[in-house]
């Protein structure tokens, strides 16, 4: 090979620049025009941006643009717009009670916009982003309360859980019959096909109803009361309602009353604000089953 | 499987002249000084403060052993005196290490194509993690990252610079065991990181997961790479640098840079894995962003159009388009592309001048790169007819089609309220990976297609009808990719930014993964067929190397008549 030994390309009558690798030749064609004028255009358009923007150090500083544009501000705007959007209410939301908050329409609006936002982050997890629960996580749609439905009910449940450790926690359990030894096996099949019947679901065919009803007053009567009606102060809940924590058939009821259940609802006192736990317990009692 | 004699045919068959057999210098010195850390990795693996860098000293004892072994052996095998430097007059190219190299990327290659789609399957049905700490998604996603980018593309651009370099300068390459030191270290590098990724080692900056050892180790196996490239331009028998020479030059100088820059950092103990970044708070986040970016820029660009500038033109039998184009995008990709990172930091606690230069100099940089596409395309006039026939030539063109439409999205992504929308969301993930997938893959498959006859002394492939095969699915494959990285990702920004009129989030995180959970059920099903389209190529290769029709017998590869 000799150096710069121009030639002419046949295909595109363009000179090469004379330099071969590997068989490898280069053409010189020159810049295309358009990729120049977009090239200084960009160059062009950074310059002014730097002019009208923070662009530069300094020594000690920088450049701060024409309009001192500074994002920190930008944001500032913004969080003083927002509390424009929604007034003092904020401030109200903190100290009212939540009766109070039941007769003011405004911070009732508020209180269930934060609470559903809080919702969606804290409680969706488990509950659900539709609050509809799933299995050992209740529905917090429906008008069936494990601790009561009431604003005051709801909140102190969020506030405290339920067997979630904290002093002042929702305690009271569903006993392992079965494990504990309290009830035998033909015995645990019985009253799981008692309770079955006590919202009318059929019952397996040679089951003693007489039996059934013995061993639910001798055993379970004590939490869920007559007629398996539940007791919220114990968190036992209503058995006649067809509504199912964990639930309805025969094996899931045995395995309910052989072991035990003791879900846990953590205690959100500490983890959220006074006024957070407020607006989420208005947001749980206007999702269709508040008391 | 492929046994040593695959990568150490001997080149020539001439009757060596009786001298006497000595070992050189450098294999007594690197025998010595491996033995010498074997011993030093014994003494640390048992000293050893943790179990992962317990296993990593006794793992590092064997390989130094293994690389004692090699050398001694090697020696015992070769004849008195080293590979001539030219065989009548010919340049006598030395392609073991680049064989070496072919192989790992494609192993490399497949296995993290594989994890990419085992993670990306965990996103849409995260049941997939199995509560295993070592396939949980935070080990497997740096183990996925790593072994695309620096174990198969390090690979391809480690086996492509020895072989263009060589050929370009028409000189064998510098030093006799250095190329192995480095393709046998860098893929032991890979090693290391890689299982200290599964074993919880990592520290946590992203694109530069690995502990100071690892580190450590990556600074001596580079810089020696360093040396051979150079070496090798130095004793070039022809005038002038070649373009891809350039691109080469500036990947392997600026990575170490990178390297050097991003990960001072101090060992708790040096028996033990884990240490601390000197950098501290948003100073760290800057360097992070300055080193992730131009791994982007310099890895991953600068590295992937130097083998553009030799496969193509080389491909297509056609010359480069544009000598002039190349030096000014060259030196505005390597000037401009080193101020870019911090768009990667917008609307954080850097300070907005920061911010400012990172997102000007984004823009800066659309032109320069676009002028590597418009290199890479043009030099295609005059030969376009043979994309219908030649599948790997469509798979090198469709590469720079795509580096142009990602280096245009890229710019476009740095605007900052263009950001404000695409950050965090799963936009960034697609504009990644075309570019990834597009770009860097199809340009590596492109190379390697090409490379294993060359180096293997092959006729051609074993199959162009397989290659095809491969770039229909894979293309399909990104497409699926990409287009549902854009939807989700933008659906994502724009559920996160939506607010209630009393200024609430409108959607809680919850609902904004469950409306993304249908676009990475297409994202997994885009992965699978690219890892279905990197498996027929394996497959292809394997079938060239085994049963290819062998070129004319040459002493070494055929040089143009000049």
């Amino acid at each position: 090979m000799t150096d710069h030994h121009s030639e002419i390309d046949s295909v595109t009558g363009r000179a090469t620049t004379g330099h071969e690798w590997d068989g490898i030749k280069e053409l010189n064609t020159p810049l295309p025009r358009w990729w120049v004028i977009c090239f200084y255009l960009t160059i062009v358009w950074a310059i002014a941006y730097w002019v009208v923007y923070p662009a530069w150090p300094l020594i000690s500083s920088n450049t701060t643009g024409l309009f001192g544009y500074s994002s920190r501000a930008d944001v500032a705007v913004e969080l003083a717009n927002l509390e424009k959007i929604r007034g003092d209410k904020m401030a109200a939301l903190g100290t009212a009670s939540l009766a109070d908050i039941e007769k003011d329409p405004a911070l009732l609006a508020l209180a269930r916009a934060k609470g559903k936002t809080v919702f969606g982050d804290n409680c969706a997890p488990c509950h659900g982003s539709g609050a509809a629960g799933a299995k050992g996580f209740p529905n917090l749609n429906d008008d069936e309360w494990l601790w009561g439905g009431s604003l005051e009910q709801i909140m102190q449940t969020i506030q405290f859980g339920a067997r979630s450790g904290h002093p002042k926690t929702h305690e009271g359990q569903m006993l392992a019959f079965g494990k504990d030894g309290v009830l035998k096996p033909d015995e645990i099949v019985t009253v799981a096909n008692y309770v079955r019947s006590l919202s009318g679901l059929p019952t397996r065919s040679g089951y003693d109803a007489a039996k059934g009803e013995k061993i639910f007053a001798d055993n379970c009567v004590a939490c869920h009361g007559d007629g398996g009606k539940g007791n919220q102060e114990l968190g036992a809940p209503n058995l006649t309602d067809k509504i199912w924590l964990y639930g309805s058939d025969e094996a899931v009821l045995i395995e309910t009353i052989t072991n035990g259940r003791a879900g846990v609802m953590p205690a959100w006192e500490g983890r959220l604000d006074p006024a957070t736990i407020k607006a989420m317990a208005v947001y749980v009692h206007s999702l269709g089953g508040g008391k | 499987m492929v046994s040593g004699s695959v990568f150490f045919q001997r080149e020539s068959a001439m009757p060596q002249p009786s001298i006497s057999k000595t070992m050189t210098t450098g294999e007594s010195g690197l025998a010595f000084i491996f033995a010498v850390t074997a011993f030093l990795c014994l003494v640390a693996s048992a000293k050893a403060l943790d179990a992962p860098f317990a296993f990593h000293a006794a793992l590092s004892a064997a390989a130094s052993l293994a690389a004692v072994f090699f050398i001694i052996n090697r020696y015992y095998d070769r004849p008195a005196s080293l590979p001539p430097q030219e065989i009548n007059g010919r340049p006598n190219y030395n392609l073991g290490p680049i064989k070496f190299t072919a192989f790992m990327a494609m192993f490399w290659g497949i296995a993290g194509f594989l994890v990419g789609l085992i993670i990306a399957s965990q996103l849409a049905w995260p049941a997939l993690n199995f509560d295993l700490q070592w396939i949980q998604f935070g080990r497997l996603r740096p183990l996925h990252t790593s072994a695309v980018i620096f174990a198969f593309g390090g690979n391809v651009l480690i086996g492509t610079s020895f072989y263009v370099v060589q050929k370009s300068c028409r000189a064998r390459l510098a030093g006799d065991l250095a190329p192995w030191f480095v393709v046998l270290g860098y893929n032991y590098f890979i090693l290391i990181a890689g299982t200290g990724y599964l074993l919880g080692v990592t520290q946590s900056k992203e694109y530069a997961e690995p502990e100071w050892y690892a580190d450590l180790w990556l600074t001596v196996v580079w810089v020696c790479y360093l040396l051979v490239f150079l070496g090798t331009i130095l004793k070039r028998k022809e005038p002038h640098i070649f373009v891809a020479n350039w691109f080469y030059l500036a990947f392997i100088v600026t990575i170490a840079v990178l390297h050097l820059g991003n990960n001072p950092a101090l060992p708790v103990s040096v028996f033990g894995s884990k240490s601390y970044i000197v950098w501290g708070g948003i100073q760290d986040a800057m360097f992070q962003w300055w080193y992730g970016h131009n791994a982007v820029g310099f890895f991953l660009t600068a590295g992937f159009l130097a083998i553009m500038y030799y496969f193509i033109p080389k491909r297509a039998e056609r010359p480069v388009y544009s000598y002039r184009l190349s030096i000014i995008h060259f030196w505005a990709l390597i000037f401009l592309y080193i101020w870019a990172g911090p768009h990667h930091l917008h609307y954080t606690a850097l300070p907005d001048w920061t911010q400012t230069l990172g997102m000007t100099f984004s823009i800066m940089l659309w032109m320069p790169s676009w002028g590597g596409m418009i290199n890479g395309l043009m030099t295609l006039s005059g030969a376009w007819d043979k994309l219908r026939t030649d599948p790997v030539l469509r798979m090198l063109v469709v590469s720079v089609a795509f580096y142009g439409m990602s280096t245009f999205e890229g710019p476009m992504m740095s605007i900052k309220v263009v950001n404000s929308l695409s950050h965090y969301t799963d936009w960034t993930i697609g504009h990644v990976h075309s570019g990834a997938l597009g770009w860097v893959g199809f340009v590596s498959f492109g190379a390697l297609y090409c490379l294993v006859p060359w180096v293997w002394n092959r006729k051609g492939l074993y199959s162009l009808k397989l290659v095809n095969w491969h770039f229909w699915i894979a293309t399909l494959g990104i497409v699926l990719y990409i287009s549902a990285m854009w939807v989700s990702g933008i659906l994502q920004g724009l559920m996160w930014r939506a607010y209630t009129s009393l200024g609430f989030l409108e959607y809680s995180f919850i609902e904004t993964v469950e409306a993304m959970h249908p676009f990475y059920i297409i994202r997994a099903a885009g992965g699978a067929l690219f890892l279905i389209g990197a498996l027929i190529m394996a497959y292809n290769l394997w079938m060239t190397v085994r049963v290819g029709e062998q070129e004319v017998q040459m002493p070494v590869a055929l040089q143009p008549a000049e």
